[in-house]
């Protein structure tokens, strides 16, 4: 998902000992953990590569969008796409918040960003073209990562758990305000729906890529699982998400491009066909259309904002010391 | 990161009354902004009628260690709430 | 688009907010710390608002089918009535938060003046308005007495795009006949009425923040508010209007 290739190690049965086995225990019991409760290592170090992916995603994840606010073509559309952006910004400081009750800075975590030691969701990678790629990502990427996020409310780590809540009171918006758009477009001139069904192309693949490998891949998920931070694998989601999006598709007229989607009604999901993994693992890897762009902007905008924050700093620590001067 | 913002912990009343509660942290470099940082952050959707801002290092905390003998004690006080004391049921106003 | 003596003052009050208000969502994503990003961004939704109250207002006015968007996206560089100073490019942060500062001075008097409006739609605009421009005066005061104050580098960014950005300042404070018919009539007010307070306020602020007042005279751009504008607002428009030029009659 936004944390989609967090690496949670090997869980060795030997290494297990008492404390750990107590707050298993406590995870089993649906008793959540806090921030000065005793946790494993490894359920720490997973904890803030997961969120910390997550937090950057949310904050690379403003530029595909932030590249149509200037080009929104009406004032109204404008309005709620600068609120959309800004409440990414916003998601983006929870996340990095709940990591940062585990012990590491924001800056460290920015820092790690920009020397392309953290990961992001590879959705991000692709570029936005057209208006109807704004639609697009409200509808199928906010829309997956509302699935995603939603049993995260529920997940072991309280910050965590209340950082998603606040994010998904905000996102069900974001993901309305993508089909609406679609919705528009949809009804408009052929130039629209054109548009439309082209945006649909480009992203559909990708936003199935982005619940990360299938399960048979991902050797990590079963402790994560235990840990109650990821609570559906991602095929399950994956899925979920398919079954979700196919007549929403259908309502707009537009036709989801992939031969082999069809509805089995044995099953009561909708199979699908095969997704083109080396792409997948190419971006992630950071050969996507974007990837140098996205990393490029953020590092460029944290440079150019150092002297801002450096001498905020300045200011406040002068203040302080005229302050105990006048009171000395 | 020498120069990183310090973090501060946001306490909002909501519209409704009650209590300032925890809605979540913020950076800023001094008390004043970061009042400003959380009206921009975390009042966006109405949430607020009044702000209050503590860093985040201020804070003191119990421990958790100490959760059983902080907490557990009163498991066992159940007289004091009022479900404790059946009332019979023609008796109005209690 | 000859119109009223109201509609020009409409556009002109709802171009201000529009333009700067597309100016701001250009560093949205990017500012110089997240927290700053958000409340840059809060400031872009807030004249975004009062221009499409303003303009909404003057597609009455104007009649003829007109609504918010087919002013905002169908007229061209020569038919808006904002001021040059809005329309300066955004340069670095240090040069935003400057025009932000001297923006927000003036409109919070503009407004005040506004709340007394024999036209009742016009009061009712500016009584929204003044509480959400009273938020960001506040905003980029502190921020400029802040970083005045702060290093010799944030100093010498803020000292120059003050220089850069102070002669934009004189249009700000002169009138002509759309003015005078506005305050004629009770609907408006005559800007250069505001120039002693803006300069009284200004220079209390920067005082504090340690910069330097640039000096009188010198080279006074105007003509905005007439339609006679810097070249950076043609670029401006052909990126905001660019859909529905290109698609004619589309709803979006």
């Amino acid at each position: 998902m936004y944390a989609q290739m967090v690496d949670t190690g090997t869980p060795s049965a030997a290494a297990v000992d008492a404390q750990e086995a107590r707050f298993q225990q406590r995870i089993d019991d649906g008793i959540r953990i806090e921030a000065q409760d005793w946790m494993p290592e490894r359920y720490r170090r997973t904890l803030i590569r997961q969120i910390s992916q997550h937090a950057h995603s949310e904050i690379v994840g403003q530029l595909p969008e932030g590249n149509w606010i200037t080009r929104a073509p009406s004032l109204k559309r404008k309005a709620i796409l600068l609120a959309k952006v800004q409440d990414e910004a916003g998601h983006g400081l929870y996340l990095y918040s709940a990591a940062e009750t585990l012990g590491i800075s924001r800056d460290q975590m920015v820092d790690d960003l920009h020397a392309g030691r953290a990961k992001y969701s590879s959705i991000f990678n692709y570029p936005t073209l057209t208006w109807a790629d704004v639609g697009a990502i409200g509808w199928l990427v906010d829309g997956s990562a509302i699935m995603n996020q939603i049993p995260l409310c529920r997940c072991s780590y309280g910050p965590y758990a209340r950082a998603m809540i606040r994010v998904c009171k905000e996102e069900a918006f974001h993901m309305r305000q993508g089909y609406d758009l679609m919705l528009a477009l949809a009804r408009g001139t052929p130039a629209q729906q054109a548009m439309a069904q082209d945006a649909l192309n480009r992203w559909w693949w990708p936003s199935l890529m982005m619940f990360g490998p299938p399960d048979g891949d991902s050797v990590h998920s079963a402790q994560s699982q235990a840990w109650k931070i990821k609570l559906f694998t991602n095929d399950e989601l994956r899925q979920k998400m398919v079954d979700q999006t196919v007549p929403q598709a259908e309502y707009l007229g537009l036709t989801v491009p992939d031969p082999d989607l069809k509805w089995n009604a044995e099953r009561g999901h909708y199979d699908f066909g095969a997704i083109d993994w080396e792409e997948f693992y190419n971006v992630v890897k950071g050969n996507g259309p974007c990837n140098r762009e996205r990393l490029e902007t953020r590092r460029r905008a944290w440079d150019d904002g150092e002297w801002f924050r450096e001498a905020l700093v300045a200011h406040a620590g002068k203040a302080a010391a005229r302050a105990t001067a006048k009171a000395a | 990161m020498k120069n990183e913002w310090p973090l501060w912990e946001v306490f909002i009343r909501s519209q409704h009354g009650l209590a300032h509660r925890h809605v979540g942290s913020l950076h800023a470099p001094d008390a004043t902004m970061a009042i400003n940082n959380a009206r921009d952050v975390y009042t966006r959707r109405n949430e607020g009628t009044s702000i209050w801002v503590v860093k985040s290092v201020d804070i003191t905390a119990s421990h958790p260690d100490d959760k059983a003998e902080l907490f557990d004690p009163a498991q066992s006080k159940v007289y004091r709430h009022p479900t404790f004391f059946p009332m019979p049921d023609d008796v109005k106003g209690l | 688009m000859a119109g009223s003596a109201r509609l020009e003052y409409l556009l002109r009050l709802g171009d201000n907010a529009l333009i700067l208000s597309q100016r701001l969502g250009e560093w949205c994503g990017k500012g110089p710390a997240l927290e700053e990003d958000m409340a840059l961004t809060n400031t872009a939704l807030d004249l975004l608002g009062q221009a499409r109250l303003w303009l909404s207002l003057a597609a009455e006015e104007a009649g003829d089918g007109a609504d918010e968007d087919t002013l905002a996206y169908l007229r061209d560089d020569r038919a808006f009535r904002n001021l040059l100073l809005v329309e300066q490019p955004n340069g670095g942060y240090a040069d935003t938060l400057v025009r932000q500062f001297l923006f927000d001075a003036w409109a919070s008097l503009a407004l005040r003046q506004l709340l007394g409006s024999s036209d009742a739609a016009i009061a009712a605009i500016a009584e929204k308005a003044i509480k959400e421009v009273s938020y960001h005066l506040r905003r980029s005061s502190d921020l400029v007495v802040r970083l005045g104050d702060g290093t010799a580098r944030s100093r010498a960014l803020l000292q120059a795009a003050l220089d850069t950005l102070w002669p934009y300042h004189h249009e700000l404070f002169t009138g002509d006949a759309v003015d005078a018919e506005m305050l004629a009539r009770g609907i408006g007010f005559d800007p250069a009425s505001l120039r002693d307070a803006w300069l009284s306020y200004v220079r209390d602020v920067l005082a504090e923040a340690t910069l330097t007042v640039p000096s009188a005279g010198g080279w006074a751009p105007k003509g905005g508010k007439q339609g006679l504008h810097s070249e950076h607002l043609g670029k401006l428009l052909a990126e905001m209007q660019v859909l529905p030029r290109s698609h004619p009659g589309a709803r979006w």
